[in-house]
């Protein structure tokens, strides 16, 4: 749907974005991710054809941006990171007035405006002024009127900034909502936001594509010190020396019994069954490139040969933030 | 265009700036008007309208500084620019919405020739032929402001640019006397002001129209070529 192939942007002597390559399928919503100033907001501009770009093509529903601008314009529903609007106008009249250069015929025009409202909840401020608006509202509509003429992609930069913590989980619903068949590319600095809204991120940074995949994926690729957590029942030096026994385990750590636990711990006195009996909670620390899931399907049949029962098991992934902080870190350095 | 001609002619009908300019000019002209009037006692419009040609060429350029500026430091400029728009058509459908407001305060001015005609019997050729010369200069000046401002996203800078630009095209006929004929000819050529002596003489010349048909789409067309270039540029 939207095909970015070598795009480079100067500014003078500046490189804002530097030979970037990123495809977005029909109906796929694309996180773009990077600390403030990596090129994010400039590739938006260029895929919306208000910035040409220095070298490489951009194709949007295969047809290339600079050679058909209108038709590209047409296809695109574009919110900047302040929504573009006209302060003394209403949430109406502003509606009407973009409905009316995006080209609607004149007989849709009220309708199309209706819609948008209501998608983005603006009925009940339809007749304010703009520049009364709260942030929040702005903010939808400028949503709206990017809604306008329905168009199959939507570029929403930094949707939710500026916003206090209800507005954001309310727009963050409302892009949900609104993505549906739509093929959405979205911008931002918050990482939770993109894992939450977007089925791939593309992490960018200093203009360069440092990565791309699901947010699992990323978080998994990079899973050099993952962790796993485990409940077993059994004795501590037991679980132990099972355990260091499975190959790509390089760390094993037997903690804490879990309180209140202990099967039957309060029914039988002290001495070897309560020992037998207690449960820990053990942390695996995995060798570098060691499999997760090989790891865990071997760690579960040496439980077994054992006779340590397995309680509970659960893989402790980075969360995108470690992810992030590596990859945006770790670039400088390798350059 | 009509949706941006309708957007734009409501800021200014919305904006204090465009009473307030239409104030000064009223108020200037109703000075201009009465002080000439009895002091010559003459029922003619020539004194007037040769001292509003340079009212105008301030009162333009402050009504056009925000066209374009305005629209590069709102972010509203992202958002004429990623529609499906053209170019053309922004700048007709601003630069259209301007000269209605300068027609509007020229049509305030009508007053003046209607206490004229209430009162004497004034020359009614030279009235007219002033007027129309009028029309074209101001439409000139608004060109010329729209140009300035399609340069800046500071309103201000887009005003004082505009005004010296047209002081410019008015000076430069005082090079005429120095540079002798052949070169004198072009400046005095060149002069916005030298044009508009003929419409209050009461002449009508096809060279005049020429003059100000030329230069007002010469500097809607280079507005045209800087927008386009702020999205083909570096």
């Amino acid at each position: 749907m939207i095909e970015l192939a070598g795009v480079t942007k100067r500014f003078g002597a500046k490189v804002a974005v530097d030979d970037l390559s990123l495809r977005v399928e029909r109906g796929e919503i694309l996180g773009l991710l990077g600390p403030n100033g990596a090129g994010k907001t400039t590739t938006m501009r260029i895929i919306t054809g208000y910035l040409p770009p220095t070298a490489g093509t951009v194709r949007v529903a295969d047809v290339p941006v600079p050679q058909n601008p209108v038709a590209v314009k047409k296809a695109i529903g574009y919110l900047p990171e302040t929504p573009p609007l006209y302060a003394e106008l209403t949430v109406r009249e502003q509606l009407a007035f973009v409905a009316e250069i995006k080209g609607l015929p004149r007989a849709e025009r009220s309708r199309d405006v209706a819609r948008a409202m209501e998608e983005t909840v603006t009925l009940d401020v339809a007749d304010r002024l703009v520049g009364n608006l709260s942030r929040g509202y702005r903010q939808r509509v400028g949503l709206a009127q990017a809604l306008l003429g329905d168009p199959q992609v939507l570029i929403l930069d930094e949707p939710t900034v500026g916003l206090d913590p209800r507005q954001i989980i309310e727009i963050r619903e409302l892009i949900r909502d609104l993505a549906g068949e739509r093929t959405v590319i979205l911008s931002s600095h918050i990482l939770p936001e993109v894992s939450q809204l977007c089925q791939r991120v593309a992490i960018i940074n200093r203009g360069h594509l440092v990565a791309q995949d699901t947010p699992e994926n990323l978080a998994r690729a990079l899973g050099r010190a993952q962790r796993l957590e485990a409940e077993i029942k059994g004795r501590p030096e037991e679980i132990r020396a099972a355990l260091e026994k499975v190959p790509g385990v390089a760390e094993v750590s037997v903690g804490e019994e879990v309180p209140g636990r202990a099967a039957g711990a309060a029914a039988s006195g002290p001495g070897e069954e309560d020992a037998a009996q207690a449960i820990s909670a053990v942390t695996l620390g995995l060798a570098p490139g060691a499999d997760p899931f090989r790891v865990r399907e071997d760690m579960f049949f040496a439980l077994a040969a054992a006779g340590l029962p397995l309680l509970a098991l659960s893989a402790e992934q980075l969360s995108l933030e470690e992810v992030f902080m590596q990859l945006v870190v770790e670039e400088p350095a390798a350059n | 265009m009509l949706a941006i001609f309708k957007r734009e002619l409501r800021s200014y009908l919305f904006s204090p700036l465009a009473y307030v300019l239409v104030a000064v000019f009223v108020g200037l002209g109703s000075y201009f008007f009465s002080v000439i009037l009895l002091s010559t006692r003459v029922a003619d419009l020539g004194g007037y309208f040769a001292n509003m040609a340079l009212v105008a060429m301030f009162i333009a350029p402050l009504l056009t500084m925000r066209l374009w500026s305005e629209e590069e430091q709102k972010g509203t400029a992202e958002l004429l620019l990623t529609s499906p728009v053209t170019m053309a058509g922004i700048v007709a459908g601003k630069y259209l919405a301007a000269l209605v407001v300068y027609l509007l305060a020229i049509g305030i001015s009508l007053l003046y020739p209607l206490i004229l005609g209430l009162y004497g019997e004034p020359d009614w050729g030279p009235i007219i032929s002033a007027y129309l010369g009028f029309i074209l200069l101001g439409a000139t000046y608004l060109a010329v402001g729209f140009f300035a401002s399609s340069l800046t996203s500071s309103q201000v800078l887009a005003g004082v640019t505009g005004i010296g630009i047209l002081l410019l095209f008015w000076i430069v006929g005082w090079l005429s006397s120095a540079l002798g004929p052949g070169v004198g000819q072009v400046t005095d050529y060149l002069s916005v002001l030298n044009q508009f002596d003929d419409f209050l003489k009461g002449i009508l010349n096809s060279t005049h129209l020429v003059y100000y048909g030329s230069l007002i789409v010469t500097f809607l067309f280079l507005s045209v070529q800087n927008l386009q270039r702020r999205i083909w540029g570096d």
